[in-house]
């Protein structure tokens, strides 16, 4: 297990530097127009060959590998801050509130997940410029995901709230607010940390979903999603193997989290 | 008794909460929405002023959120769920035309995972085989790192039925919580002292892991239908299936709100129907266990 650590880490330092050192790697960037070589096979020129729009296939993993690999924790963390405030709040405070809060957490939580993301998703508008839709995509993300964690978090709160030193805090008069930052706050955050870890492949994932659906990253801009819609046009799997390459980087990623992840799942059991 | 007569009626009334609740959400996100504010039909060449201003008046009607909710919830307690605006049909008929299929494919999908599932988990759980967990926690585990939509893709490509590729989506998420749970129940005392008093599998699975199992389960197959009707999605998108799931594809794309939304309140509709079917099923067998 420890082997497989140690392999996932150096996956994805390797990926990720890959994808931070693009402008070096790949300097004509990803939308730049080859079009005398369109849906050009793999050449010296083109290490993965070209898009139909005649650009650099492995620029465009790169540049698609940054935009993922950046945003889905920036994603993660809003869905974590926003569980830590709903959740935690709600478990602190416990009564009512965690119930009213937990009601809306259900409601949230029976929707099935693509499908409340593509109906939000479809409520703003579709023709924005490649960065907004890159912002809306991630943001949305972000603020659909906390769910799960508000759960958690509220569960850990409420034992927080119970336990015996937060009592003895209380009877010693401490204010409720000095109570939830100073000694409710500390204590969930192995849960808040682990939270933030586990929703980052799930993410990465949902992207990918959504791109692939024509509903994510919009173009020039690529991102995983963006960059798997290419399968669409596939004729047989062993036809043109080099435009799996994004997938395999995705589920290597993908793989390499629930690997590192394994032990921070146990810790958010 | 009372107990489950009342945990019945609480998940009736959360039920119809939630309805209410998505509704009003639902309005308001379609009222909110970019665009809701222009029609169309206002530009036609071939209306007269009078026309336009009562279209126009007919709009301003809808600027009151509690009135726009009050007339969506009367029309739609009538049948009437709106009309489509890209496809021109009524929600209620599209609904009803492509809806079987979904439930065809969704149905055989979670069957086909169910059976994957319990068959992989009990064969694991009789033979406790390092080399067995190892392939099957691979081959889970791999197919929880593919994206569902991944998934349709190689479906087409591979000339295989959308009901496989939703069982494949499912299988993952079932397996390692029916693994666990089956690892769990087998290594406990009173099931180690029936194999040693030598009963044999079958008995040991009817009369001792069956009962244990069936609410937590239970609980499982709810969250299963949720996984399975999101996968519909990209399954039917993909490999070209016309129901309820491609319906809201489309709708996606076209930004088709009123279709969008009836079709989300559908969906969360069954999925809470399923999960508090489960709930209550499996603290019947709670009740008779205890």
């Amino acid at each position: 297990m420890r082997l497989g650590r140690i392999l996932s880490l150096a996956v994805l330092a390797l990926v990720l530097g890959a994808s931070i050192a693009a402008n070096w790697l790949a300097p004509a960037g990803y939308a730049k127009q080859y079009r005398e070589a369109t849906d050009a096979p793999p050449s010296a020129a083109h290490w993965l060959g070209t898009d139909e729009l005649g650009r650099d296939r492995f620029a465009r993993v790169l540049y698609g590998t940054r935009i993922s690999l950046l945003l889905a924790p920036a994603a993660a963390l809003l869905s974590t801050l926003l569980a830590a405030l709903i959740g935690g709040l709600a478990g602190y405070l416990g009564g009512v509130w965690s119930r009213i809060a937990m009601a809306v957490t259900d409601l949230f939580l029976s929707l099935p997940w693509l499908f409340l993301l593509i109906t939000v998703r479809a409520l703003m508008p579709l023709d924005v410029s490649p960065f907004v839709s890159v912002l809306v995509t991630f943001l949305l993300l972000g603020l659909l995901g906390w769910t799960t964690a508000a759960r958690v978090l509220c569960a850990s709160a409420a034992s927080v709230r119970n336990s015996d030193y937060v009592r003895q805090a209380r009877a010693a008069g401490t204010s409720g607010q000095r109570l939830f930052w100073v000694h409710v706050v500390p204590n969930l955050k192995p849960v808040l940390h682990a939270q933030f870890w586990i929703s980052i492949p799930v993410f990465i994932l949902s992207e990918a979903n959504l791109g692939i659906l024509g509903l994510g990253v919009a173009e020039p801009m690529p991102s995983w999603g963006s960059l798997l819609k290419e399968l669409e046009s596939l004729v047989s799997v062993g036809a043109e193997p080099w435009k799996f390459v994004p997938l395999v980087l995705l589920v290597l990623v993908v793989t390499s989290f629930q690997v590192l992840l394994s032990r921070q799942e146990d810790a958010a059991a | 008794m009372r107990s489950l007569r009342w945990k019945i009626a609480a998940r009736a009334l959360t039920l119809l909460a939630t309805v209410l609740l998505g509704g009003l959400l639902s309005a308001t996100l379609v009222r909110l929405a970019p665009g809701f504010d222009t029609d169309e039909r206002v530009l036609d060449p071939h209306l007269n002023a009078a026309s336009v201003q009562a279209l126009q008046n007919a709009r301003h009607r809808n600027d009151n959120i509690f009135y726009f909710y009050c007339s969506y919830l009367d029309r739609a307690a009538h049948g009437d769920l709106g009309t489509s605006v890209s496809l021109g049909q009524p929600v209620r008929v599209l609904l009803r035309e492509r809806l079987p299929l979904t439930v065809r494919l969704v149905g055989i999908g979670l069957g086909l995972s169910w059976i994957f599932t319990s068959m992989l988990a009990l064969v694991a759980a009789w033979l406790r085989l390092s080399i067995y967990d190892t392939i099957t926690t691979i081959v889970s585990g791999g197919l929880l790192c593919l994206p569902a939509a991944v998934l349709a893709l190689l479906s087409v490509l591979w000339n295989v039925p959308g009901s496989i590729a939703i069982a494949l989506i499912v299988f993952p998420h079932t397996y390692r919580y029916a693994f666990n749970l089956l690892m769990k129940i087998y290594s406990r005392p009173h099931i180690l002292a029936a194999r040693a008093r030598g009963l044999s599998e079958a008995r040991i699975l009817l009369c001792h892991v069956v009962p244990v199992v069936i609410p937590q389960m239970l609980a499982l197959a709810g969250v299963s239908v949720s996984i399975a009707i999101g996968a519909a999605i990209p399954v039917e998108a993909l490999c070209g299936l016309p129901g309820v799931g491609a319906l809201a594809w489309q709708a996606a794309l076209a930004r088709d709100l009123p279709l969008l939304v009836n079709v989300t309140i559908l969906v969360t509709l069954v999925t809470l129907l399923v999960n508090s079917s489960a709930d209550v099923i499996g603290s019947m067998f709670r009740g008779q266990e205890a």
